[in-house]
């Protein structure tokens, strides 16, 4: 089966992914201490609701967001808060955070089971909102917002992204495999939510294990509460899973640039966010702890981790036998994720894997001037020109580069990877948006 | 850059067999004169040396090819010169150039120094006479005494053609292996082939360029190259000169030339065009390396013109798809 793919460009980077995929999903004890970011994603910041040295129980609201868009933030231990005060961040460099000491004797929290399908749209919808989810592939947008789509939209398909494009992780490829369930009837809330019949779960055909998962589960569940759930297997091409990319394959709509989703009847979430939906709905647990690949070849022992948001990186290194040979932490995939200077940084909402890469995973050569291939013109999947951005760049023209759509490239850095002069064309992409913002 | 140089290695070998250790030394020289050139230069504009990455020695290569074997050894300095300080360096260095380098080395030593350019043909040794002529045309240039095939078609016609170089099978044959008079490294279309082929399979070029030129030179010449109308010899305007060496090597290089398929078609048709509008109404006998030039002119406003096609760009019908 050739599987269904997005018209244009795309590469094949070397997966990696045989580090961890085979490794389940494992528990880490929380633990000491806390830091939850007031500002993990997209979105304003969340305004603390608790104070200095008061306690807290795992699951409580500690920030919430009032009017502006945003999400709120539980506390993914029970303890006591320490302080709240700037702290190392993943993208931000620094940010606001409550830290929280955990309670060394308190047991876990017990959550109680509900049937969502006794429960109305409006609870149903209210529950994503009170559980403070966001979508968890990585930009983080709000969920509840996402799912409230304007009356005017003509949504008739859900999608779920489980294409997992990007090397080295395997977070969905777990999640799928080992509770495929959860995430049919993760599904069929948000179908609720949104008062469709269809969805499709799309997988890159490099799991087939997870596919087959899948199908059975959602064989299962056919028949039962009138939705259609299928699964449907994608052609191993980066990227695969980016929004648009994975819409063009799945129903053959192309979304046009500055659209949404919903433009073309389309509302798509990640897997990791399906499952919290699931637990938030069903299980009443609010996102406080989530599955993140710990993965690269300078980790001791690459995992599937599941962490409480707010662990500090450093602390999921000692539980996982410490790194050799380190040279660089990559939050997020190799592809799109963003370097880190420091461990000190916690797991957030939207952390979907931590790679700690060797000197043999990291290229380190200086860039070379632009030697006009055009491979990343083949290998750009939205049709753009690179090149000419990044000259312009250099120029100091970057304010110019708006004509070979820049605001169309959503960075999945396709160009870079081709390059033979190894230019860093993603950040001459980001810095010509920030130029032609600045110029008006 | 360095798989490009190794694919005309047989090039050289076979022009050794062909003129002699001769060309084997200019093409030394040129190589050398490139790289110093380069190092040089760079040095002086204050920038990193990057003479070694490969760029400087494809330069000196291709432009010994492009230059007649007989020439005096000193001849490709002046063009490295050229080629690389004014043409590369001075533009901004690697990648900001607008001309192919060996070429704009080839037309300067062309207006500079007309006689050697055009006159110092060596015939290929004949290996019957003398199993020593190896090295024997390392030093006979001074008594020269032949021209290129497109001179002779040129100034005298298709008979004098046969009459000096056999009959048109043995043209076909002699042509394809690359046993005639010509520049060092440019006469034998089937090695050139063989190279350029495997820069195909390797994907280092692509098709589009190539075989628009030839293409265009082949169906040019066949209908305007004879005494009437689609009388001309395809095969011995598409054998002969620089064609297949330019439309392999020099069309193809990345700066140079534009960057999408339909815009390399465009330059590909432009220079074959070009090539046969010298050959058959110009001054020169060949024309493939002004043909060139001129169209590296056009480059940037060819890479302007064309667009690589955008997936779902906006203000667009949302389910009007793209495939």
């Amino acid at each position: 089966m050739a599987g269904f793919t997005f018209p244009r460009g795309g590469i094949h980077p070397e997966e990696h992914k045989e580090i961890t995929e085979h490794l389940a999903i494992e528990e880490m004890p929380p633990p000491a201490q806390v830091v939850l970011p007031l500002s993990m994603h997209f979105g304003a910041p969340a305004k603390p609701v608790v104070k200095k040295k008061q306690e807290v129980q795992e699951g409580d609201v500690i920030a919430t967001v009032e009017k502006a868009l945003g999400a709120t933030i539980h506390s993914s231990v029970t303890g006591v808060v320490k302080t709240i005060e700037s702290r190392p961040h993943p993208t931000m460099v620094k940010c606001d955070a409550i830290v929280i000491d955990r309670n060394p004797d308190a047991p876990p929290r017990e959550y109680q089971s509900e049937d969502w399908r006794k429960i109305s749209r409006e609870k149903l919808l209210a529950a994503v909102k009170n559980a403070g989810i966001v979508g968890l592939g990585g930009a983080g947008f709000p969920t509840h917002v996402k799912l409230s789509p304007p009356p005017t939209a003509k949504i008739d398909t859900l999608i779920l992204n489980g294409a997992e494009c990007e090397p080295y992780l395997t977070t969905d490829h777990r999640i799928m495999l080992e509770h495929p369930e959860k995430v049919i009837e993760g599904a069929k809330v948000i179908l609720k939510i949104l008062g469709i019949k269809n969805a499709v779960i799309g997988v890159e055909l490099n799991k087939a294990d997870a596919i087959n998962a899948l199908n059975k589960a959602a064989k299962e569940a056919s028949g039962s509460d009138d939705m259609n759930v299928a699964v449907q297997g994608m052609e191993v091409k980066y990227p695969q899973g980016s929004e648009k990319q994975l819409i063009y394959s799945l129903t053959q709509r192309a979304v046009p640039g500055g659209g949404l989703p919903f433009d073309v009847g389309v509302i798509v979430q990640n897997i990791s966010t399906t499952l919290a939906v699931f637990e938030a709905t069903v299980m009443n647990k609010p996102l406080y702890e989530k599955v993140v690949t710990f993965s690269g070849r300078a980790l001791n022992k690459p995992a599937n981790l599941r962490v409480k948001v707010g662990t500090v990186l450093s602390d999921v290194v000692d539980f996982l036998g410490g790194t050799r040979d380190l040279l660089k932490i990559v939050s997020g995939g190799p592809m799109m994720g963003f370097a880190m200077s420091t461990l000190d940084v916690p797991v957030t909402k939207t952390t979907s894997g931590v790679l700690f890469l060797n000197s043999k995973e990291t290229d380190s050569d200086l860039h070379g001037p632009c030697i006009h291939c055009g491979w990343c013109m083949e290998a750009c999947p939205m049709g753009l020109s690179p090149k000419e951005v990044g000259i312009f760049v250099e120029a100091g023209r970057g304010h110019l580069t708006e004509r070979f759509g820049v605001f169309d490239c959503f960075e999945c850095g396709c160009c870079a990877y081709v390059c033979p002069a190894k230019r860093p064309l993603v950040q001459f992409a980001r810095l010509a948006k920030i130029q032609i913002k600045k110029h008006g | 850059m360095w798989t490009v140089s190794a694919s005309l290695i047989p090039v050289m070998l076979l022009s050794i067999y062909v003129f002699g250790f001769r060309g084997l030394i200019i093409t030394l020289v040129s190589i050398v004169s490139c790289v110093v050139v380069e190092a040089i230069s760079q040095k002086a504009l204050g920038r990193p040396v990057t003479a070694g990455d490969g760029s400087a020695v494809l330069t000196g290569i291709l432009m010994a090819f492009v230059i007649p074997p007989g020439v005096p050894y000193w001849l490709p300095i002046i063009g490295a010169v050229g080629a690389i300080f004014i043409n590369k360096e001075l533009m901004g260095g690697l990648g900001f150039n607008v001309w192919n380098p060996a070429l704009v080395g080839r037309a300067l030593l062309m207006a500079s120094f007309p006689v050697y350019m055009t006159a110092a043909w060596i015939p290929p040794i004949d290996w019957t006479q003398s199993p020593l002529g190896i090295f024997l045309g390392a030093g006979a240039v001074d008594t020269v005494s032949t021209a290129t095939p497109l001179y002779v078609l040129k100034h005298y016609g298709l008979n004098a053609l046969m009459q000096q170089f056999g009959g048109m099978e043995t043209i076909w044959r002699n042509f394809f292996i690359g046993s005639m008079p010509g520049c060092i490294g440019e006469t034998s279309a089937l090695l050139i082939l063989v190279g350029g082929i495997f820069l195909l399979v390797r994907g280092i070029i692509t098709w589009y360029i190539p075989v628009s030129t030839i293409a265009t030179v082949a169906v040019l010449s066949w209908i305007f190259g004879g005494e009437t109308w689609f009388g001309g010899q395809p095969l011995v305007q598409v054998l002969s000169g620089g064609l297949m060496l330019g439309a392999f090597y020099m069309c193809t290089d990345y700066v140079t030339s534009p960057t999408l398929k339909s815009a390399q078609i465009v330059f590909g048709i432009g220079v074959g065009a070009l090539t046969v509008l010298i050959r058959l109404k110009g001054g020169y006998p060949e024309g493939v390396c002004y043909a060139i030039l001129l169209m590296n002119c056009l480059t940037p406003a060819l890479d302007e013109w064309f667009h690589p096609k955008r997936f779902a760009p906006p203000k667009q019908a949302p389910v009007a798809a793209v495939k």
